[in-house]
C-alpha cells in the first residue's frame, strides 16, 4: 500500500506538461532532440552548481575542523569564493608539457568528467525525477563510475612525470580493488531489495530504510560502502593518488587551468555521486522517514519535499566523508590493499551470505 | 660560461629509476633535495644534496664579533633560536669565566624550554601533515602562536629573537611574562590532549609509524643522531643531563627514552618532552629571583687565545660550537656542529627498502631543519 | 677514566702524541699516518670506548691545515680531542674515519668542500654544500672572493 505523497504529482505533472507541450508543438523527432538538449542542459547546470557548492562546503567544513574561518571575502560568508576561483581557473594558461603525450594528456580530464557525468543520469532525485530509470540501475552506476580510473591512469601516464605516474599507478590499484567492495556492499542490499532498479529500491524503503530493515548485515554493508567509496573517490585518508606530502599532487601535478578544474570538479562530483548512491540504497533516497503505523507522523514527514530528503541524506554522507578526510592521516599503499583484500572483501562475502540467509529466513523487518 | 653541473646520481640498476624529492617538495620542509632511487615504490637508496641555503656562516663568523655572531645563530636552526643563542653566550661566558646572575639563568632556562615546546609543536604539526593528517598542522600552529605572542612581548620578535647577549639578556622580561607563561601552560596542558587524540591514538597513524625506520642504539651513536631522534633509539644523549648548563642541574626532569628505535618511538619522545618542558617551566616560573638581567661586560669582548667547545641541547639534539680564538674580538675559526646535519646522514641508511610514504614519515620523524644542515 | 689515565693510555697507543694545553678536554696531535689505527683502537678498546664522534672539524691554521676530532664515550662518559695536521696545502689528505664513526662521512665531505682536505678511502667524497665546479675552498684563510666577501 503506497501512501500518496503530495509532491509526487507535482514532479510528474511538471515533466509531463513539458513533454506534452513539446510534442504538440513540433514533430516527434525534434521534440525528442529538444528534450534531450533540455535534460543535458539541466544536468550540466546541476553538475556545475553541485561542484561549486561542494568545493565551498568542503572549505567551510575543513575550516571549521581546523579552527579557521574559511573563505569569507568574496560575498557574504565567502559564498562566491568558488565562483571567483572558477573564473580564475578559466583564465589561467594551459601549460603544455614537453614530451608529454598531447592527445592523452588532453583527453584524460574529459574521460574523468564524462564518467562521473554519466553516472548522475541514473540517480533519482525524487519520484519520477531522474533522467533514466534502468532496471539494472546499480550495475550501470558501478560500471560507469569505474570508468574514471582510465582517466586517472591516462593523466598520470601522459604527463611524462614520475610523480604523476606513481600516483596514477597507486590510483589504478586502489580503485580497481575498492570497486569490488563497493559493488559487493551494494549487492548485499540488492539481495534484500530483490531489484537493481533505483526507483523500486527507493519504493521498497517506504516503511523503513534498508539500513534499518536489513539490520546487522545492512549496517555492515553500509560501513563497508562508506570506507570503500571514500577510497574509490580518492579522498583522504585514501588520497594516495594525490598524496601531496609524498607526490606533490600525484596524477594531476602537470595540469593547469581548466583541465585541472575538471579533475577538481570530478573529484567532488564523484563524492556527490557515491554519497547519492549510498543515500539511495541505504538511507531511502528521496523517501521521507516513515514509521509503519504512525500515520500522523508519516504525514508530517511527507510535507518535507522528497528532494530535500534526498539532498539531506546525501549531504550527511558527504559530511561524513569530509570528516574522514580532515581527521585521519593517510594510509600507505600496502596497508590500503591489505585493508581491502584481507579485511573488507572477506567480511563482505560473508556479509552477503548472512544477508541471503536472513532474507531466506525472513528475519528482516 | 658556466658548465653543465653534473651531480652524481645513485647507481641505477635494472628496473630502478630515480626521482628528485626537492629542492621544492612539500615534505622536505625546506630546500633539501633527496635523489631517491626507486624500484616501483620501494626506496633502494637515496642521496641527500644540501647546500641550497648554505650561507657560509662559519666564514662570516670569522669577520664578526661575538655579540654579532649571536644574531647569525638565530638563522641556523630557526626553531631553536633561543637555544642557539644560548650556546654562543655560554661559550663566551665560560671562556671569560663570567658568572651570570641567577635571574638570567632562570629566564634563559624558561625561554629555552618554551623554545623546545614550540619547536616540537611545529614538528608535530608538520609531521601530521607529512602523514596526511592536515588538521594537525593547524592545531600545532594555533598553540605555537601563543608562545610566539609571549616572546613578542618580551623580546620584540616572534621568530628570530636574538634575546640573549654574552653575560645576560638584551633586556628584562615583560611584566606580564610570568602571568602569560602560566596561562599558556594551563592552556597547553589541555590542548596537548587533543594532539594525542588526533594523532597518537589513531590506528592509521600507529600502523604507519610502528617498525618503520628502525635505528638501533649503536647506529644512532655511530651516525651521531642526537636529540629526540637518538633518544627514540634508547641512547641517553641529553646534554641537559650529561653536561648541564644554566639551571638544568637544579630542576627536576626526566630524560625521555624509548628503546624501539622506530618512527613511533621518535614521535613519542617528542610528545613526552613537551610535558617535561612544561614541568621544568612550572618549577621555575614562580621563583624567578630579583636582580640584574645582565652581568657587567666589557664593551669589546675578546676571548683569550685558545680553543673552546660548548654543547647545548637544542630541540633537535646536540648542538656544539667549536671556537678557536687568537685573542682578537673576532674568532679565528668557528665551527657549528649542528644536530640536523648528523641526523640527516642516517636517513639513507634507515629508509632503504621501505616505501616512499615511509621515507616521508622517517624524514618527518628526524625533524630536519634545513638551515641547520646548510648553515 | 680520569684525564691522567687517559693520557697514559693515549701515550701507549701513540708514543709520538703531542699534548696541548686545554682546560676542557685532553687534546693531542698525532701523526697523520697513525690516525686510522689509533681511532680504531680508541673506539674498540673497552677501557676507552670512544664510540661517539660528536664533532669533526677542519681548520686552516695558515702554517698548517688540521682536522680536529672531538670524541666521547657514551658508556664511560669521558671525552678527548684528537688532532692531525699537514703542511701540504696543495693536496692535503688524511685517512677517513667514516668506517669507524659513520657520522664522519658527512663531516668529511664538509671539510673537503670548505677546506679542500681529501680523505682517502672515503666512499663518496664530493662537495656537500657548494657547486661541483666551485673554485677554491672558502674556509681557507687565503680564499679570495671579491663578489661575496666584503672587506672592511
Amino acid at each position: 500500500m503506497a501512501s500518496t505523497n503530495i509532491y509526487d504529482n507535482f514532479v510528474t505533472s511538471l515533466t509531463q506538461s513539458i513533454h506534452n507541450g513539446l510534442y504538440s508543438s513540433m514533430s516527434p523527432t525534434w521534440a525528442l532532440i529538444t528534450e534531450l538538449a533540455i535534460i543535458g542542459f539541466v544536468f550540466l547546470m546541476f553538475y556545475a552548481l553541485v561542484g561549486l557548492f561542494l568545493v565551498y562546503a568542503e572549505r567551510k567544513v575543513c575550516a571549521f575542523m581546523q579552527n579557521r574561518v574559511g573563505p569569507n571575502r568574496v560575498g557574504k560568508y565567502g559564498i562566491f569564493q568558488t565562483i571567483a576561483d572558477f573564473i580564475k581557473l578559466l583564465m589561467k594558461e594551459l601549460v603544455v608539457i614537453k614530451n608529454s603525450d598531447k592527445l592523452l594528456f588532453t583527453l584524460a580530464p574529459f574521460i574523468i568528467i564524462i564518467a562521473s557525468f554519466m553516472a548522475v543520469a541514473a540517480i533519482p532525485f525524487a519520484k519520477g525525477l531522474h533522467a533514466i530509470d534502468f532496471d539494472i540501475g546499480i550495475l550501470y552506476v558501478i560500471a560507469v563510475s569505474s570508468l574514471g580510473v582510465v582517466g586517472v591512469l591516462l593523466a598520470g601516464w601522459s604527463s611524462n612525470n614520475k610523480y604523476s605516474l606513481i600516483g596514477a599507478m597507486r590510483s589504478g590499484a586502489q580503485i580497481i580493488s575498492y570497486e569490488l567492495s563497493v559493488g559487493m556492499s551494494l549487492l548485499t542490499i540488492v539481495i534484500l531489495a530483490g531489484t537493481m532498479q533505483f526507483s523500486e529500491i527507493v519504493q521498497g524503503q517506504e516503511f523503513g530504510w534498508f539500513i534499518f530493515k536489513g539490520h546487522i548485515p545492512a549496517v555492515i554493508a553500509f560501513l563497508i560502502f562508506l570506507i570503500a567509496s571514500t577510497a574509490e573517490t580518492n579522498r583522504g585518508p585514501f588520497d594516495l593518488a594525490e598524496a601531496e606530502s609524498e607526490l606533490t599532487a600525484g596524477f594531476h601535478t602537470e595540469y593547469s587551468g581548466i583541465k585541472f578544474a575538471f579533475f577538481f570538479l570530478a573529484e567532488y562530483m564523484n563524492m556527490f555521486l557515491v554519497a547519492s548512491i549510498g543515500a539511495t540504497i541505504f538511507l531511502g533516497g528521496w523517501m521521507p522517514f516513515h514509521v509503519s503505523g504512525w500515520i500522523g507522523f508519516n504525514q508530517v514527514m511527507d510535507y518535507i519535499p522528497p528532494t530535500f530528503w534526498y539532498l539531506g541524506k546525501t549531504g550527511f554522507i558527504i559530511f561524513l566523508m569530509m570528516w574522514f578526510k580532515w581527521t585521519f592521516p593517510r594510509l600507505r599503499i600496502d596497508q590500503l590493499l591489505t585493508l581491502e583484500w584481507k579485511y573488507l572483501l572477506p567480511i563482505n562475502l560473508f556479509n552477503i551470505l548472512l544477508m541471503a540467509f536472513i532474507v531466506l529466513m525472513g528475519w528482516h523487518f | 660560461m658556466k658548465e653543465v653541473i653534473h651531480t652524481p646520481v645513485p647507481s641505477v640498476e635494472e628496473e630502478e629509476y630515480h626521482i628528485n624529492m626537492g629542492p621544492q617538495h612539500p615534505s622536505t620542509h625546506g630546500v633539501l633535495r633527496l635523489v631517491v632511487s626507486l624500484q616501483g615504490e620501494i626506496v633502494k637508496n637515496l642521496k641527500p644534496h644540501c647546500g641550497y641555503i648554505h650561507r657560509g656562516m662559519e666564514k662570516m663568523c670569522e669577520k664578526d664579533t661575538y655579540p654579532q655572531i649571536i644574531h647569525l645563530t638565530d638563522r641556523m636552526d630557526y626553531l631553536s633560536a633561543h637555544i642557539n643563542n644560548h650556546a654562543v653566550c655560554l661559550l663566551v661566558e665560560n671562556a671569560l669565566q663570567i658568572e651570570v646572575p641567577e635571574r638570567v639563568k632562570y629566564i634563559r632556562t624558561i625561554m629555552d624550554e618554551l623554545c623546545r615546546i614550540q619547536s616540537h609543536q611545529l614538528w608535530w604539526a608538520s609531521f601530521g601533515m607529512d602523514l596526511g593528517g592536515l588538521t594537525c598542522f593547524f592545531y600545532g600552529l594555533r598553540d605555537r602562536e601563543k608562545i610566539l605572542d609571549i616572546w613578542e612581548e618580551t623580546t620584540g620578535a616572534r621568530f628570530l629573537q636574538s634575546y640573549y647577549t654574552p653575560g645576560g639578556l638584551m633586556w628584562d622580561i615583560h611584566p606580564d611574562f610570568q602571568k602569560n607563561v602560566k596561562a599558556f601552560i594551563k592552556y597547553f596542558r589541555k590542548k596537548i590532549r587533543d594532539y594525542e587524540k588526533i594523532l597518537s591514538g589513531n590506528v592509521i597513524f600507529t600502523e604507519r609509524s610502528r617498525n618503520i625506520g628502525l635505528m638501533t642504539k649503536e647506529e644512532a651513536i655511530s651516525y651521531g643522531v642526537t636529540g629526540p631522534s637518538g633518544r627514540g633509539s634508547g641512547w641517553s644523549c641529553d646534554i641537559r643531563k650529561h653536561h648541564p648548563y644554566a639551571l638544568y642541574d637544579k630542576v627536576e626532569f626526566k630524560e625521555i627514552l624509548y628503546h624501539e628505535g622506530d618512527t613511533l618511538a621518535r614521535y613519542m619522545v617528542r610528545m613526552d618532552e613537551m610535558y617535561e618542558s612544561m614541568h621544568i617551566i612550572e618549577q621555575l616560573i614562580d621563583n624567578i629571583p630579583e636582580g640584574d638581567f645582565s652581568a657587567k661586560m666589557k664593551a669589546v669582548i675578546k676571548l683569550p687565545a685558545g680553543e673552546y667547545y660548548q654543547r647545548v641541547e637544542s630541540a633537535r639534539g646536540d648542538l656544539g660550537i667549536y671556537c678557536i680564538s687568537d685573542g682578537n674580538k673576532t674568532p679565528y675559526r668557528m665551527k657549528f656542529r649542528t644536530p640536523s646535519f648528523s641526523n640527516l646522514s642516517v636517513l639513507d641508511h634507515i629508509s632503504r627498502d621501505l616505501k616512499i610514504a615511509d621515507l616521508v614519515a622517517i624524514g618527518g620523524s628526524l625533524d630536519l631543519v634545513i638551515p641547520d644542515i646548510d648553515r | 677514566m680520569d684525564l691522567e689515565k687517559l693520557k697514559e693510555r693515549v701515550l701507549t697507543l701513540v708514543p709520538e702524541a703531542e699534548f696541548e694545553e686545554n682546560k676542557q678536554f685532553l687534546t693531542f696531535f698525532l701523526p697523520a699516518g697513525k690516525l686510522h689505527a689509533t681511532a680504531l683502537r680508541l673506539k674498540e678498546d673497552t677501557d676507552t670506548a670512544f664510540d661517539y664522534l660528536f664533532c669533526q672539524s677542519g681548520t686552516d691554521m695558515v702554517k698548517y691545515l688540521m682536522v680536529v676530532y672531538h670524541l666521547e664515550s657514551t658508556s664511560l662518559g669521558h671525552s678527548l680531542v684528537m688532532k692531525v695536521k699537514t703542511e701540504d696545502r696543495e693536496t692535503p689528505a688524511f685517512d677517513t674515519v667514516c668506517d669507524i664513526w659513520r657520522t664522519a662521512e658527512f663531516h668529511e665531505r664538509e671539510i673537503y668542500d670548505l677546506l679542500g682536505i681529501r680523505f682517502t678511502n672515503h666512499p663518496d667524497l664530493r662537495r656537500i654544500f657548494l657547486d661541483e665546479n666551485w673554485a677554491g675552498h672558502p674556509l681557507r684563510k687565503d680564499y679570495q672572493d671579491e663578489v661575496n666577501i666584503v672587506e672592511f
